[in-house]
């Protein structure tokens, strides 16, 4: 029984870093209908900027809450502003052009961010303050981390932020008409554009969050850290219903358990397969995902 | 309202295109500030493209579009609608994941003046009472009469000088499209030029001041409305005589 709970912890935990991702691309598909495989590179650079702006802030001798708190905003606003360059570079201009153009814009994109980042910070994993939310709670045998209560609070804050700009705002609002009618956005005043630049700083902001999570979770971040994560998320996001915001959640929270108890019960070294089984078997049975097309309100 | 001869709405010789596919072929037509203009035709004749091409959702290929004296061709289509520019298209487009309400407030997009906000909803229910009853539901499980109101209701709280009104009758009941009309006669009556696209030529004419006669992309006859409502090669053509 502890061990279960144990594993269910650590579901939720991982879960909640998949959902993060997985609503980036969920709102930029949603939006213009781009699986954007250069999400994961957001992550990967957000695990990097952050370990950066916290090491220095924390050099400077502040507290870890602070550190942490300010080294989440900073990095999400960077890589926000990363990924409003990458859709002005590598969407934007071929916005008319077919589906397939852009898919391996993005794809050409995701090696260029990642090459990029080898480049500018080596090959070699790059450590995280670890220390600074060492402990936890324990329950009997059951470990909770500080960490993990971290990052479940952060992402559960994060959820609820997303969810009211979107569904609250006259913003969020006008992300979900056009996400359903560009002409008509356009004709009631809208520009398009600049949703959709927004749209793409608010998934990057959210992957750059779970970046420095995932940092701070397994302790170490590496260039090529964005492809696995990222391609779960994107399970977990088609697991949803791709395009639903809600869904996105839902996927990534049961990705993270499925993959958890995967490799807590079955093995461990077969725990990246689940996703991608799932992955399979959602397109195979239903492509449409859980909350898929004509079920409820919240695609966006 | 009676015509004063200002012209809000001027087009001059456009031709615009899809792509390489050439749909209007030197369009000419001017509205005067508050009449009612019908455009009418038959399927296919150019009249939903001349409403996009002035909102430039369809560029314009040669020609000049004038609104209140100042060349919009280039313009971006969402700011038109900043300019009182509003259209209210084939289809009528509500954004079927939005509820009513919010559709309401996407019309009012642009608009920083809450308390006026606050007005314009109120008179968009007043117009059409059926919508406060469905505020809360999503646009997409209206019926076809309540989606045109909604997007009437959407166009008015934006507070159009000119509205374009693409096909309002299309798809209704008699009863319902008379209501429609009765309402686009009264925002004309409050001061709002209307520029309307209709199949139902006898209706949009008996509305209407004047009316332009559109067939494969040009324009064969401008006239009063009550003129080419006694026109006989009208009658026959549009009317069903």
């Amino acid at each position: 029984m502890d061990y279960f709970l144990q594993q269910l912890v650590n579901g939720i935990t991982l879960g909640g870093v998949y959902a993060l991702i997985a609503l980036g691309y969920t709102m930029v598909y949603g939006i213009i209908q781009l699986i954007n495989f250069a999400h994961g590179e957001f992550f990967a650079a957000g695990g990097y900027m952050g370990v950066i702006i916290i090491s220095y802030l924390s050099a400077q001798g502040m507290s870890p809450v602070l550190c942490i708190a300010l080294g989440l905003g900073l990095t999400m606003g960077y890589c926000a502003l990363l990924a409003m360059a990458v859709e002005k570079v590598a969407y934007k201009p071929l916005r008319s052009s077919s589906r397939l153009s852009v898919l391996l814009s993005a794809l050409g994109m995701s090696i260029f961010l990642q090459n990029g980042l080898m480049l500018t910070q080596g090959v070699y994993d790059k450590a995280y303050p670890t220390e600074m939310t060492a402990g936890g709670f324990h329950f009997g045998n059951v470990v909770v981390s500080y960490m993990q209560i971290y990052i479940v609070l952060i992402t559960a804050a994060l959820l609820i932020c997303l969810n009211l700009l979107v569904f609250k705002t006259r913003i969020g609002k006008a992300m979900r008409a056009t996400a359903q009618d560009k002409v008509m956005s356009a004709l009631v005043g809208i520009n398009s554009n600049k949703i959709i630049s927004l749209t793409f700083a608010i998934g990057a902001g959210l992957a750059a969050a779970a970046g420095i999570m995932v940092g701070f979770y397994y302790g170490s971040v590496n260039y090529s850290m964005g492809f696995v994560p990222g391609i779960k998320a994107f399970a977990a996001a088609v697991l949803g219903g791709i395009g639903n915001i809600t869904g996105a959640m839902v996927g990534g929270l049961i990705i993270g358990m499925v993959e958890i108890f995967a490799a807590g019960y079955l093995s461990s070294e077969y725990k990246d397969v689940f996703a991608f089984i799932i992955l399979i078997a959602v397109l195979y049975f239903r492509p449409t995902g859980i909350m898929g097309e004509n079920v409820d309100d919240t695609r966006v | 309202m009676s015509e004063s001869k200002e012209v809000i709405l001027e087009l001059r010789d456009v031709t615009s295109a899809y792509g390489n596919i050439e749909a209007l072929k030197g369009i000419s037509l001017k509205v005067h500030k508050g009449e009612i203009v019908s455009i009418i035709g038959a399927n296919g004749a150019g009249k939903s493209t001349t409403l996009m091409t002035i909102c430039n959702i369809v560029p314009t290929v040669k020609g000049d579009i004038f609104y209140q004296g100042e060349r919009i061709n280039a313009l971006g289509s969402e700011v038109l609608p900043t300019m009182g520019l509003c259209q209210v298209p084939e289809g009528r487009r509500i954004f079927p994941r939005l509820t009513v309400t919010e559709n309401l407030e996407m019309g009012a997009f642009f608009r920083k003046d809450q308390a006026g906000i606050k007005d314009d909803m109120e008179r968009a229910f007043e117009f059409f009472p059926k919508l406060r009853e469905r505020r809360r539901q999503l646009g997409g499980t209206l019926s076809g009469g309540e989606q045109q109101m909604l997007a009437i209701g959407r166009a008015i709280m934006s507070r159009p000088k000119v509205l374009l009104l693409d096909e309002p009758s299309m798809g209704l009941a008699p009863l319902i499209v008379q209501q429609i009309f009765k309402i686009i006669e009264e925002i004309n009556s409050q001061g709002v030029t209307v520029l309307l696209v209709e199949q139902n030529a006898n209706l949009a004419l008996q509305a209407s001041h004047r009316g332009y006669v559109l067939e494969t992309g040009s324009v064969v006859m401008e006239d009063d409305a009550s003129a080419l409502l006694s026109n006989s090669d009208i009658r026959k053509a549009y009317l069903g005589e």
